[in-house]
């Protein structure tokens, strides 16, 4: 359960498109136990809430929310030669190949000794693959996990959505087809509406999370109050509402609750 | 209306009286500080239009109707759920022409000209409820369907009812951008 006073300290940490973190990341290798039930939550078991983007009629992401992420960082101390085959990938280093104990291929190099990577260097500006290819600086402690998607990264991803809605629809063979509703994976169900005015609200969840339906509804509800009614919110800018923002906690903290066998509130 | 948990329950609603004397004030201070009645029309009209814009998802949001596939149906929506939701009363629709794209709502009961009996000599041509012609209009222009909204009859006018005219706009056809509405 979220502290008004935690709530208030994250809300003014946020980021320039009003990106908000739902709840302190704790790294797992600290817990017990697997998958996301790491970040203390009572009771339920892998039942979340991932993410909440809202995408404006243009196709633009106007609000992005991280309100759970399973954080699967592992960090180990490795000695010379590195069993992982590693390799430069767009602007980061991720494992090709040598998966073991937690370290997945697609995971990046998130940290050298405990410092942050940037991007291909390390936090001294060296470069990661010339510094783990020196036996001199071995051994030395990696820390490997998901890389995190940036603002940026979340705006294409969203637009990109947005053209795979329009496409959707125009696919369809029956007329007026409300568009892509659901996308399934195996590890996170994605669920969109769209409004008649043109919005989408998308939440990716757990699988097993129900009761999405209604959360959007609801999300739609916080909207139309905390955004809309506010007379200083420009229609289709990035909303940094701070009554959005803990409303729209709240109901996913109420919509989590219900877990797996029926709707909540 | 249904709010968020996070909220105390606050049932206090605003009294009635307080929301009519508001736009009484509004309107008499527009009148005071344009001197043709059309730039006072025109300023509700505006100010209608944007908070037809905004109202216009708060409706759909608490009221799930489902998309109307037509004009007569557009019409009735407006009149009896979005009507009766924000302001109590249901004005009764009728269909003026044959091409079926203008609508006449007429309104018994017009709460905002409660305490309102008739318009000064000198401000004839005002239209006092042009508000609502903007929310509409920009209600309607959220959900893509352009429309001319006025005021076709006007009780304080010394008109026998109240009556606005919609007249649905018909778009060119756009088929690139197919979006669901």
């Amino acid at each position: 359960m979220m502290r008004p006073q935690l709530l208030r300290k994250m809300s003014a940490r946020k980021e320039e498109l009003g990106v908000g973190r739902g709840r302190a990341r704790r790294p797992l290798r600290h817990c017990r136990g697997g998958g996301a039930a790491g970040a203390g939550r009572p009771g339920h078991g892998a039942m979340a809430i991932f993410s909440v983007y809202v995408v404006n009629k243009a196709g633009g992401l106007i609000y992005q929310l991280d309100h759970y992420a399973p954080r699967s960082d592992t960090e180990k101390t490795f000695s010379f030669p590195l069993d992982l085959v590693l390799r430069p990938h767009d602007e980061r280093v991720v494992v090709a190949f040598g998966q073991r104990d937690g370290i997945r291929v697609g995971h990046a190099v998130l940290a050298i000794n405990g410092a942050e990577v940037n991007g291909r260097f390390t936090a001294d500006g060296k470069d990661v693959l010339e510094f783990l290819g020196n036996p001199a600086n071995y051994p030395v402690s990696i820390r490997f996990g998901r890389h995190r998607l940036s603002s940026n990264e979340k705006l294409m991803l969203a637009s990109m959505f947005h053209s795979l809605f329009a496409i959707g629809s125009q696919l369809s063979p029956e007329v007026g087809s409300s568009g892509i509703e659901m996308l399934e994976t195996d590890t996170f169900k994605l669920h969109c509406f769209q409004t008649l005015t043109g919005i989408k609200f998308m939440v990716l969840a757990d699988p097993r999370q129900t009761g999405i339906d209604a959360l959007l509804r609801k999300i739609y509800e916080i909207y139309s109050d905390f955004a809309l009614k506010n007379p200083f919110y420009s229609l289709e800018m990035p909303i940094r509402c701070e009554l959005f923002d803990q409303n729209l906690k709240l109901a996913l903290e109420v919509a989590e609750k219900a877990g797996p066998f029926g709707p909540g509130s | 209306m249904s709010r968020s948990p996070g909220r105390k329950q606050e049932n206090h609603k605003i009294s009635r009286e307080l929301f009519v004397l508001t736009y009484g004030a509004l309107v008499a201070q527009l009148c005071k500080e344009y001197e043709k009645d059309e730039d006072v029309n025109a300023c509700l009209d505006r100010m209608g239009y944007s908070i037809g814009i905004r109202l216009i998802d708060d409706f759909l949001a608490r009221s799930a109707v489902r998309k109307c596939r037509s004009y007569s149906e557009t019409a009735d929506m407006i009149a009896q759920v979005a009507f009766k939701m924000y302001l109590g009363v249901t004005p009764s629709v009728s269909c003026n022409s044959v091409t079926g794209n203008e609508f006449s709502l007429i309104l018994d009961k017009n709460p905002l000209v409660d305490f309102v009996e008739e318009l000064p000599a000198e401000r004839a041509s005002l239209c006092y409820c042009n508000l609502l012609c903007g929310v509409i209009r920009g209600a309607l222009e959220m959900v893509h369907l352009a429309a001319e909204v006025s005021f076709l009859q006007d009780r304080l006018k010394g008109d026998d009812v109240t009556e606005i005219g919609i007249t649905f706009l018909r778009k060119p056809e756009d088929r690139r951008h197919r979006r669901n509405k």
